[in-house]
């Protein structure tokens, strides 16, 4: 949950930098966007887990995992965000201008109202893998599902039920998320059809 | 905090070698993802009662649960089941059941994006079913697919330290050897990144050029 969170913030406020006019901002942004999903969370994890330590920054397993899986998914976050903006038509802005409004006014009140509405569902897609993305925290000592599901096996001795248990559990887990996204995709298509 | 050049270039070579494993473990992940999306979409398509079901079941569960569990449900399981696979094996196979659920979908949109009006006009030519597929569909819904399947062989590139944790000793696993050796974490993880960024970068690159030439799904 607390990843998130993260991973919003993360998402929106790389997603409008990706828009900047600055080119130095957009660089920045987009550079940050490949590196993260040009490497694998794994080892993005990793990474946080033994640098940070050693360049001096000491923060516990469940915020250094909180922060990682926050990060990568907020690479492809600030992706859905941009695409949900350029889509947004260029009347819109257009519109804003003639009515003198400042740029920020403009993305505040007239764009970002119906860009977010087109960013729901593949947000709520992006939560599914979220999700399934926190697995890997077991690996870096703290005790998530799988991590319970490895301590179950050295206790019982049946890898075979534990893991089947496990998975179920976050098939159970991911699919309203799943199911509340199309739900709300389906909504939303009506609304705009509605409108139109 | 300082990054050794030397000790890096002194590791290097065990990386490169963990590499091969990795794209040994993603190209055999993905041939066999790309066989395994075919059936599950042919599956799909299929009209025999309960076949669809199923095969829509299977890619729904594979996608909402995390590869790193099924590939130990498999590493522990197919044992039980008195099948012995060697981990790299068992590997591959947990990538490529993995991927076949989403490449099924790759599949099915590709072929649902050719428009109805192609098969009636195929079928108006009295065209057989080998020749409707072999030179009217396919034809239209394989180039567009490209880039979506070049996407997921970069994933499964991503997702191959993974096998790592089941004693796969692909680049993740030489990297995490070294750290626990020499207890330096720095070199190693650092190289491990940015091998991934040189080899992933340029493929999403290209993909991005597949995209502008066929256009999206």
């Amino acid at each position: 949950m607390a990843s998130a969170v993260v991973a919003l913030l993360l998402s929106f406020a790389i997603g409008l930098m990706r828009l900047s006019p600055l080119r130095l901002v957009r660089f920045v942004a987009g550079f940050y966007v490949e590196v993260i999903r040009g490497t694998s969370a794994l080892v993005q994890l990793f990474y946080l887990f033994f640098i940070l330590p050693v360049v001096g920054i000491r923060i516990d397993p469940f915020s250094t995992a909180v922060l990682g899986i926050g990060v990568n998914i907020s690479a492809y976050g600030a992706e859905i965000v941009r695409a949900a903006i350029r889509d947004i038509d260029r009347g819109q802005w257009e519109a804003a201008t003639a009515l003198d409004m400042p740029r920020l006014l403009a993305l505040r009140r007239i764009i970002l109202p119906q860009a977010l509405l087109a960013m729901l569902p593949s947000f709520g897609n992006l939560m599914v893998d979220l999700l399934k993305l926190t697995s890997l925290v077991s690996l870096i000592t703290l005790t998530d599902l799988t991590f319970a599901g490895t301590a179950l096996i050295t206790t019982t001795g049946r890898p075979g039920q534990v893991w089947g248990l496990v998975l179920v559990l976050y098939f159970l887990m991911a699919t309203p998320i799943g199911w509340a996204a199309r739900r709300l995709e389906t909504a939303l298509a009506a609304r705009q059809r509605g409108r139109s | 905090m300082k990054f050794d050049f030397s000790f890096a270039l002194e590791i290097l070579p065990a990386l490169l070698r963990g590499a091969i494993v990795t794209a040994e473990a993603t190209f055999g992940g993905m041939a066999l993802a790309l066989v395994g999306g075919l059936v599950l979409a042919l599956g799909r398509r299929s009209k025999i009662p309960g076949v669809s079901r199923l095969s829509a079941s299977y890619v729904l569960f594979m996608r909402n649960t995390p590869l790193l569990v099924q590939i130990y449900f498999l590493f522990y399981v197919l044992p039980f089941a008195g099948i012995m696979f060697g981990a790299l094996t068992t590997g591959i196979l947990a990538l490529g059941l993995n991927y076949s659920a989403y490449i099924a979908e790759v599949y099915r949109a590709g072929i649902d994006g050719v428009p109805q009006g192609q098969w009636e006009a195929a079928r108006a030519l009295d065209f057989s079913p080998g020749q409707t597929w072999g030179r009217v569909i396919l034809p239209q819904a394989l180039p567009p697919m490209l880039p979506v399947l070049g996407n997921y062989l970069i994933g499964m590139f991503k997702d191959s330290p993974l096998l790592a944790t089941i004693t796969v000793p692909e680049m993740f696993a030489a990297a995490e050897h070294i750290a626990g050796e020499t207890y330096r974490y720095n070199e190693p993880y650092t190289l491990v990144g940015l091998i991934f960024l040189c080899l992933s970068y340029p493929a999403s690159l290209a993909v991005r050029q597949l995209e502008k030439r066929f256009g999206k799904v």
